[in-house]
């Protein structure tokens, strides 16, 4: 396999014409699959045989949590990268994607409240899942108060790395937490291995869905890391030369 | 289509509420993130114009 992308990812510089090159691509993805998907899923799928016509916000429930997890992950890896190779490059994807995986994980607890109100009879209960994505909140809110309260930039780095490794521990324990525990919650749409318990007009549109947030996801982020990265690089030539090029375009 | 009438999609069966309102706070959190790093990305690129002229005019 072939390395030289991540030795690259070194050079901000290089990160910056990159990203700047796919973010119109990711945009498109993401528009395009997030409104086939919730289109589909409100007009056209069939309602549930239990649940009637409440089940659709599955579709906004689902990839937003499925979203908040990975985010979470992607962090904790970023801090073994960071940690392990002193990228600079894994400190600023860190810090740029909490706030994104913080505002996910409310997305999920908000719409799956919602969700549970006619379903459940309860806006929210102390179960297993639930709580566990509310640890899941407080991690990304201890992640971005950390990173905002030290000022040294390479020992907010390093304490964040700590912490998004150590919180990663919870991942599994919100994946598995719907088999361990006696739940109200219900047990994975998507498995990787086993065919989808719905039939194929339910299912689809939430893999459109999944994948659009996604591609949502990979584009925010680009948007937050390009403005960190020219923060950080202030002083260097090719971002004066950047900030005079925008300016030029926005006039 | 899974509804007859633009009515009965809009009532999604007693359900309308929650769905919409659901649906209604995901769009939003999605438009905000959108917008909060491409508004910081103007200020920042403003604040910077600013600055590099102040030094080259001295």
């Amino acid at each position: 396999m072939n390395w030289t992308w991540f030795h690259k990812l070194g050079s901000p510089k290089w990160f910056y014409a990159i990203s700047g090159r796919l973010l119109p691509w990711l945009s498109i993805a993401a528009v395009l699959l997030i409104t086939c998907g919730v289109v589909w899923g409100l007009a056209f799928a069939p309602p549930d045989y239990q649940q009637g016509n409440s089940f659709r916000i599955i579709y906004i429930h689902v990839p937003a949590a499925m979203l908040a997890q990975s985010c979470y992950v992607m962090l904790a890896v970023c801090g073994v990268v960071g940690l392990v190779w002193k990228m600079k490059i894994a400190d600023v994807a860190l810090q740029s994607a909490a706030p994104i995986g913080a505002w996910m994980t409310a997305v999920a607890l908000v719409t799956g409240a919602v969700w549970g109100k006619p379903t459940w009879g309860s806006w929210w209960v102390w179960d297993a899942r639930l709580t566990s994505m509310l640890i899941l909140l407080f991690l990304y809110f201890g992640l971005i108060a950390l990173g905002n309260a030290i000022t040294n930039r390479d020992s907010a780095a390093k304490a964040c790395a700590v912490l998004a490794i150590v919180g990663v521990i919870n991942i599994p324990i919100i994946k598995y937490s719907v088999e361990w525990w006696n739940t109200l919650h219900q047990g994975a749409t998507f498995t990787l291995t086993e065919k989808p318990a719905m039939p194929m007009e339910m299912w689809m549109p939430l893999l459109l869905t999944v994948l659009g947030f996604y591609c949502f996801f990979g584009a925010v982020l680009l948007l937050r890391m390009r403005l960190e990265v020219l923060k950080r690089e202030a002083r260097s030539s090719w971002v004066k030369a950047e900030v005079l090029k925008a300016l030029e375009g926005a006039r | 289509m899974s509804f007859a009438s633009f009515g009965d999609f809009l009532a999604m069966g007693h359900h309308g509420v929650y769905v919409w309102s659901a649906y209604g706070i995901c769009l939003a959190v999605l438009g905000l993130n959108v917008a909060l790093p491409i508004m910081a990305r103007r200020r920042y690129l403003q604040q910077e114009a600013r600055r590099l002229r102040r030094e080259n005019s001295k």
